[in-house]
């Protein structure tokens, strides 16, 4: 494998309360490769977000990183100051979120925005910027463009706004982009076409791409990889056609056949029973524990970490070759 | 079918006045505007069944819900429970307990101040089910053990819980009166997909179990093939297709249902490419004249931009009902496609 | 056990312990309140007792400067009275009419507020406009009209007999538009809520839902509202009382002491008209700073 784009090791981040300090990210460990898309799925609350936002420097207070590394190209970035942090966002690492408006600026028309970005981050004058910026709303498919370019973002319906946060995350060209649930705000019409958007270009320009969503349908027609995440870790990374028809881990296996599919009918569906853990009350050993069906002694007590499993990589006891497995009722 | 259904639309509409203020109408020289929310939506469901409305936001879908409950009003047409005025039905207190609705939003559905078993009884104390506290409470700790609670639950309050288990909360209040006609607005789709998957198969057994009629709302069209006995595509405030499930997942009729099941990602189409359908959904206020998918629909010509068409039976499958001309017509190409 | 050990366990009284000012100004109002209801038992003369009062001591320096006595620790007035107990009965007064304006305001604003809310329409329309020209005057302007029509209707005698209640229901029918206005948003808010909808569905009367679901949901808001507009009664009353159209002269408030006061101001006997400002001063700025960390604290963004 060639040298990875982003590496985090060991990630955590802790959110100090009154009643002590949660741990909602708790050793996060992924690469994500030049030029690739890695899915980040989960339940709401199992960290996922927190992860993008945490390598894109943007944790929300009192949230802090507590240990571990980010690092892109080798350099470190989880610890540098907030001002050197905002030279990497934008321009080497964009951003899209769930919610256009929290990052387009209601004052400023969308060329004006694109021009500022692409100015602040590339060497170019004005002309220049503002002739790409009306190319960029050509190449995320604004109609009339030239003129469009001149509208502010209230003007652009809910899909036509994402698609214009495309382009601003892309315009300063970043080796990689963390798209933290791009299309949920979106109807499905819409969704796919912003989908169908957002990986042609990132794979005409070589840009990775983290996509953070909760939606397995989207992962599994965009992503190249897919991490899975429970409870602040990830409990299985591997190619996202393993993940998706021969997911290792019980917890994948389990979230994977809990999706209703739409080819057919079926009885009852696989449900897993319980909920996921508050961040205040994450079992000792495995997180998933109490919920899975292949549970033993030793998830109990001892947490595992991502291990080699079959063609993927799991946090998961069961393909331990190194201990024989003693479970404990079967 | 000779039985009555227990709920039926007849040419149902529900316009909102979506004018500006009188004072700014004035300088602005505007005549009021008005949004066809729900534009004369005929259906039935029968009893003992599922009968689900699918769509995109805006396309109306939750608006029939509330009308089907008397949230609403009909603007015009008729909302019938068995073949009685709903209005008139829910006049009567033994005829409105009969009726109830589950929503969306574990976080909304619930009084944040009350406790559990306060708001499970509210209904059995507002229609006097359970005489005195004790049949009370032992009433509301049965409904929580039916949908997978404990008895002792009753006493925390709703923030104490998951968003799974407060849907099972809010299905466990809707079921206090003992009702038959449950109105389920999008009841899963705030909800984590394994969560959805314990609520779906609940109010699968509760069905069976209890004989409960649901008319379902859904954007998701996956969840909406699992639970459902016939289905109605929405689209801007009308019914384009109306089909049994079965029919409707293995032979869409309309330009838009076919667009919808295409745009959905599916897990079995990992790094499968795909034409999404075009365009967007035009705003409700003013929609496209003849049939309103016109402007997005490849199969398009100049009568589906002038005439709006009629939900008629379509050829080919007869138990489906279709609103469009191409499929009338013959030129959707469904036999070719059915012989290929 | 139960509720006081709930209280004690709760964010709220977590984030109280965690902020000084807080801390302080409910040390402050504390002691002021207490003061104020206990004065009848704790303060060292009855200044209304006309038998006590000596015009001997008509004058009396605080303790501390030379020609000060013990006896009156911060000095008596030009009848003779304890400065110190006429404070604390002034308070008494003081604090009487702002919890009372403060409850009664309340009580209509809440009433105004959920009927607009739940009612909507041209109701909505029409109290809500009332409000809006209620609140383009200011509440002193107001509280001088209701008192000058109650003075100009009713009798001498009954007017002064009653005049503590007219300067309660002159205060709080200035205080009112505010409470209406936040129940009112507060009630559009949650009447579209699912928990609402499910009430209707099964048929509960708007006037319950009010009750029951929707008034219990805006009491946070309230509170602080209430907290808030306490000090701001307590300053109107002063103001009214200053003025001279407030509370009776038998029955001094901490606004008339100042008023009284003020006569001797520039003529050295400071201490008269200083000592109840001090005193309305500490009490307004108290209940104010407890009012501003109760807002902060309940809500939810700014934790």
């Amino acid at each position: 494998m060639t040298e990875p784009l982003l590496q985090v090791r060991d990630l955590v981040v802790e959110f100090p309360t009154r009643r002590g300090t949660l741990r909602a990210l708790d050793k996060v460990s992924l690469d994500i490769a030049p030029g690739e898309v890695l899915g980040v799925v989960g339940e709401s609350g199992a960290g996922k977000s927190m992860t993008g936002a945490a390598i894109i420097g943007l944790l929300e207070p009192p949230g802090r990183i507590a240990g571990g590394s980010i690092s892109l190209r080798g350099q470190r970035i989880d610890n540098l100051p907030a001002r050197e942090m905002r030279k990497i966002r934008g321009k080497r690492i964009g951003a899209i979120f769930q919610d256009p408006l929290t990052t387009l600026n209601p004052l400023y028309t969308v060329g004006r925005q694109l021009a500022e970005t692409m100015q602040t981050h590339l060497a170019i004058d004005a002309a220049e910027a503002r002739r790409r910026a009306v190319g960029w709303l050509e190449a995320v498919g604004i109609p009339a463009a030239a003129e469009r370019v001149d509208a502010y973002p209230h003007q652009f319906s809910g899909g036509m706004r994402q698609r214009v946060v495309i382009a601003l995350a892309l315009c300063a060209e970043p080796e990689m982009v963390v798209a933290d649930e791009p299309t949920t705000a979106l109807d499905v019409s819409i969704q796919a076409q912003v989908i169908a958007l957002l990986k042609r270009l990132t794979r005409e320009k070589g840009t990775s791409v983290m996509l953070i969503t909760h939606d397995m349908g989207v992962i599994a027609e965009t992503a190249d990889r897919v991490a899975v995440m429970y409870a602040g870790r990830v409990a299985e990374i591997g190619p996202v056609r393993s993940v998706v028809k021969a997911a290792a881990h019980p917890y994948s296996a389990g979230l994977m056949a809990s999706i209703p599919p739409l080819s057919h009918k079926v009885d009852v569906l696989a449900q897993i029973d319980g909920a996921m853990p508050r961040l205040n009350a994450i079992p000792q050993g495995c997180a998933y524990n109490p919920r899975c069906p292949h549970v033993f002694d030793r998830c109990r007590v001892e947490r595992p970490e991502l291990i080699p499993a079959t063609e993927t990589r799991a946090a998961c006891w069961l393909f331990d070759s190194t201990a024989p497995r003693e479970r404990a009722h079967v | 079918m000779s039985e009555t259904p227990i709920f039926e639309a007849r040419d149902l509409s529900r316009h909102f006045d979506v004018s500006k203020p009188a004072l700014q109408r004035l300088i602005a020289r505007e005549g009021r505007r008005t949004l066809k929310a729900v534009d004369g939506v005929s259906f039935a469901v029968p009893r003992g069944t599922t009968m689900s409305l699918v769509g995109e936001s805006g396309c109306g879908k939750s608006t029939v819900a509330r009308l089907a409950v008397g949230l609403y009003e009909p603007s015009d047409g008729q909302a019938l429970f068995e073949g009685q005025d709903l209005a008139a039905a829910r006049k009567s207190v033994g005829q409105r307990r009969r009726m109830q609705m589950i929503f969306q939003d574990p976080y909304a559905s619930l009084n944040p101040r009350w406790r559990v078993a306060d708001i499970v009884g509210e209904p059995i104390r507002a229609f006097g089910i359970a005489n005195g506290g004790a049949a009370l409470k032992e009433k509301v700790g049965a409904l929580l053990r039916q949908v997978g609670l404990s008895p002792a639950d009753g006493n925390r309050f709703p923030h104490e819980f998951s968003g799974g288990q407060r849907q099972r909360i809010s299905i466990a209040r809707a079921l206090s009166s003992n009702p038959e006609f449950l109105v389920c607005d999008e009841p899963t789709s705030a909800l984590d997909v394994s969560v959805q998957a314990q609520i779906l198969n609940l109010m699968k057994r509760l069905q069976r179990e209890l004989g409960l009629t649901y008319l379902f709302i859904s954007h998701n069209l996956a969840v909406v093939r699992q639970v459902s006995d016939r289905v109605g595509v929405m689209y801007l405030g009308r019914i384009v297709e109306d089909a049994p499930a079965e029919t409707l997942f293995t032979a869409p009729r309309h330009p838009y249902t076919r667009a919808l099941m295409e745009a959905i990602p599916d897990l079995d189409m990992a790094g499968r490419e795909r034409q999404p359908v075009g365009g967007e959904v035009p705003s409700p206020i003013s929609p496209p004249s003849g049939c309103t998918f016109n402007p997005r629909c490849p199969l398009a010509n100049d009568r589906c931009r002038a005439e709006r068409p009629a939900l008629i039976a379509a050829r080919g499958t007869p138990e489906t009902r279709v609103a469009c001309h191409a499929v009338e017509e013959g030129r959707d190409g469904f036999g070719d496609r059915a012989t290929a | 056990m139960g509720a006081v050990s709930r209280f004690l366990e709760s964010d709220l009284f977590w984030s109280f312990r965690r902020t000084p000012t807080a801390v302080l100004s409910a040390i402050v109002a504390f002691v002021i309140v207490v003061g104020a209801v206990f004065a009848p038992w704790l303060a060292p003369y009855n200044p209304f007792d006309l038998a006590s009062l000596d015009l001997m001591d008509a004058f009396n320096p605080p303790a501390f400067m030379p020609e000060g006595t013990a006896a009156h620790l911060i000095g008596t007035d030009d009848q003779g009275r304890d400065v110190l107990s006429a404070i604390m009965y002034g308070a008494r007064v003081s604090l009487l009419v702002g919890v009372s304006a403060t409850a009664f305001a309340l009580i209509l604003g809440v009433l105004v507020g959920l009927l607009a809310g739940y009612a909507g329409g041209a109701v909505d329309a029409v109290l809500m406009r009332i409000a809006d020209v209620q609140l383009t005057f200011p509440n002193i302007l107001i509280a001088l009209l209701v008192d000058g029509v109650a003075r100009a209707v009713l009798p001498r005698e009954v007017h002064d007999e009653i005049a503590i209640y007219v300067v309660i229901v002159a205060i709080g029918i200035s205080d009112w538009p505010r409470f209406a206005r936040t129940v009112r948003g507060s009630a559009l808010v949650e009447r579209n809520k699912e928990y609402v909808l499910a009430a209707r569905v099964i048929g509960i009367s708007p006037a319950r839902i009010m009750l029951t679901h929707v008034l219990p949901n805006v009491l946070g808001p309230l509170l602080v509202l209430a907290t808030l507009n306490l000090g701001l009664a307590i300053v109107s009353e002063a103001t009214l009382s200053f003025l001279g159209v407030g509370v009776p002269p038998t029955q001094p408030s901490l606004g008339t002491l100042i008023r009284i006061g003020n006569d001797f101001l520039f003529s050295g006997e400071w201490w008269i008209t200083v000592f109840p400002g001090v005193a309305l001063v500490a009490m307004v700025l108290s209940v104010n700073l407890l009012g501003d960390w109760l807002r902060d604290a309940l809500n939810p963004r700014l934790r």
